[in-house]
């Protein structure tokens, strides 16, 4: 069953979704599409992927319980769904390690990859080198400046790093830069892309690597509690880390699914990554969605201290499941991310990836608003490692 | 319905020739220039002109489109000046149509825009990401207002699918050289004769070649197994390579002047 689906043609989420992509790639999309769900139907390919969580990337993650972190919002049970501690840092590995399988089971040598933070950059470079395949990673030329250590990290995996200087120089021109590469190379390389958004079949296959994260969470909640939380939150630039952690709590109609996006300045001044608090419908990067347009259809651009959430669009998954009112999503501005970025650290002696810092922001929020009786499951994303330069700055802490 | 691009490859054809199309990005040097550009296509005997729509983040096209697209957008390069360049051409005689991304006919109304291109007499709209399979909307829409819809299709496209591509597309065929994006070339790659042969066994359309199309030795060479010829990024260098717009719109026209010889030399 896909509880959120409704719509017959594949790819589409209600209105959302579909493929808006040059007649070059359809072919190549076509064929990853059946790699895919042939993949998921192999129980040889699913044996690989468990062995890799297992024994590579060291599945299944944690939960923690901070109850320190807890008596700043309301005094709600918080439980962290700890995907920090996946090799390379963050819940990207997920998706690459079933990505980088399939483009080796298709007869791939070459992969290609956009990054905006550097942490689907360093987990693409990892399976690259795992798998002996070749890897070329397109970086805006801002994010390489902000996330400096990712950059020397894909190196050192052996990955070639581009970095963009078209546009924005962020993620969404990182993705340009990526899709005119696979136009020109399809035959030889596949596209790892990194979250739930672009072209079908992306949102749907990078959702099925990703949805274990729910799966186990919503396991290990019931183990500890007894009960399913009242709440599940993430943080969401494209959105994969949420639909990982939402989709098996979908059909539990009593948990509220919310959505942190990155407010940057805050939505009033424009300058935010927001896309589905302050955004329209549209198309971008091969899908319909919402995102950040002026009145002539151009996108906007996007503004956050996350590098992973600055992006002007979000995954046609999120934008359906908001229309039909099943998840809700809330903007927590650059301020408010640092604030809870900082009281992680101090309270539970958990460095998070500023994005995460964003879903534990709304933590606080949500905490207060249900009170000490409630449940939160927060999908702790990624690890502060690469933020440090970052943080070091916002805090005025000397390097 | 017959267009002035239906009528324009008629002709061509009873003439035994492929169709000069030459494209421009509407607002590109700026926007009166881009009108100098269209009347020096039009003197120097461009058949077709293609209006492009500058977009923010064109994945079919090279480093020159993009950065000339660019350059429009910072200059406030909108639908009005789109609408506006695509008039000035149409009321030279020269059949034109505008090509787009596809989130900037979404965001005007997909029927208003098919309805104000036809009120600025053109011939139709070319729309390289919109797949055939998400294009109901706007074919209709098209149809409506008796415009052409103009897709591109690829070397990678396979039979049953330049079929099913074939069937929705009027006025021409858009027959991508290469695997790649827009640029000039050195050569035009050796795929493009083999998808032109097999757009031709299954419509009766015409069909045009772009990517990579830049001299008159290539206009030549596509003339020989083409309906048209499509050229773009070798205008915009042109005008790039230029130390001021009088000697870049000269430079346009030699070179349109040369294509034009290429495009009767074909069948030779």
């Amino acid at each position: 069953m896909n509880p959120s689906s409704t719509d017959v043609r594949a790819g589409h989420f209600g209105q959302f979704g579909g493929r808006y992509v040059p007649e070059a790639l359809i072919g190549a999309l076509d064929e990853i599409e059946s790699a895919h769900n042939a993949a998921q139907k192999d129980p040889e390919f699913l044996a690989e992927l468990a062995h890799l969580h297992k024994t590579y990337s060291g599945r299944p993650s944690i939960i923690t319980e901070a109850k320190r972190f807890a008596e700043h919002a309301g005094g709600a049970r918080i439980i962290l769904k700890r995907e920090d501690l996946n090799h390379t840092g963050s819940h990207k590995i997920n998706n690459v390690l079933g990505q980088a399988l399939l483009a080796k089971r298709s007869g791939k040598k070459r992969i290609i990859a956009e990054t905006g933070a550097g942490q689907h950059g360093v987990a693409s470079a990892t399976a690259a080198a795992l798998m002996g395949l070749e890897c070329v990673v397109y970086m805006g030329e801002e994010d390489t400046k902000r996330q400096a250590l990712n950059v020397v990290r894909m190196k050192l995996l052996g990955a070639e790093v581009v970095p963009v200087t078209t546009g924005s120089k962020t993620l969404k021109d990182a993705i340009n830069e990526a899709m005119r590469d696979w136009v020109t190379n399809v035959e030889t390389t596949n596209y790892l892309f990194g979250t739930v958004a672009g072209p079908h079949p992306f949102p749907t296959m990078v959702r099925d690597f990703q949805k274990i994260i729910g799966e186990e969470a919503r396991t290990q909640v019931l183990e500890l509690t007894g009960k399913l939380p009242d709440a599940v939150l993430a943080c969401v630039g494209g959105g994969s880390n949420a639909i990982g952690i939402f989709y098996d709590f979908i059909k539990d109609k009593d948990v509220r699914l919310i959505g942190l996006e990155a407010g940057g300045d805050g939505v009033e001044t424009g300058r935010h990554a927001a896309t589905i608090t302050g955004g329209t419908p549209g198309v971008l990067h091969g899908a319909r969605s919402y995102l950040l347009q002026d009145e002539n259809g151009q996108t906007v651009e996007s503004h956050s201290i996350s590098a992973g959430l600055d992006y002007p669009g979000v995954g046609p998954e999120h934008a359906y499941l908001s229309e039909i009112g099943r998840t809700e999503y809330r903007a927590i501005t650059d301020a408010e991310a640092m604030y809870a970025f900082s009281l992680l650290c101090k309270t539970e002696g958990i460095i998070p990836a500023i994005e995460t810092a964003h879903a534990l922001a709304g933590a606080l929020q949500v905490g207060r608003e249900l009170g000490k009786d409630s449940t939160l499951l927060i999908n702790l994303s990624g690890r502060g490692d690469k933020d440090v330069v970052t943080a070091a700055e916002y805090f005025g802490i000397p390097l | 319905m017959s267009t002035p691009l239906d009528q324009l490859f008629t002709r061509t054809r009873s003439e035994n020739r492929a169709a000069l199309i030459a494209y421009i990005p509407a607002g590109f040097p700026t926007q009166e220039g881009c009108k100098a550009v269209i009347d020096a296509f039009a003197n120097a005997g461009v058949d077709a002109i293609e209006i492009g729509f500058p977009y923010s983040d064109p994945v079919m096209d090279g480093p020159t489109i993009q950065e000339a697209a660019n350059a429009s957008l910072i200059a406030g390069t909108g639908a009005k000046e789109v609408f506006e360049a695509l008039a000035h051409a149409t009321a030279l005689g020269i059949p034109s149509v505008v090509m787009t991304y596809w989130n900037p006919i979404e965001k005007y109304g997909i029927d208003k825009f098919a309805e104000s291109i036809a009120s600025n007499s053109g011939s139709g709209v070319i729309t390289p990401d919109l797949p055939v399979d998400e294009a109901q909307p706007w074919t209709a829409a098209s149809h409506s207002s008796d415009i052409n819809s103009i897709f591109v299709v690829a070397p990678s496209t396979t039979d049953a699918r330049l079929e099913k591509v074939t069937a929705q597309c009027s006025g021409f065929v858009y027959a991508a050289s290469l695997m790649g994006v827009t640029g000039a070339r050195t050569g035009v790659s050796s795929e493009a004769k083999d998808l032109v042969d097999r757009i031709k066994k299954v419509t009766k359309i015409p069909v045009a070649v772009g990517l990579g199309v830049s001299t008159r030795e290539h206009a030549k060479e596509v003339a020989g197994y083409a309906d048209g010829v499509i050229v773009g990024s070798a205008f915009i260098n042109a005008l790039n390579d230029a130390d001021s717009l009088d000697s870049g719109i000269k430079a346009v026209r030699a070179l349109v002047q040369q294509l034009a010889l290429g495009v009767r030399e074909g069948r030779g």
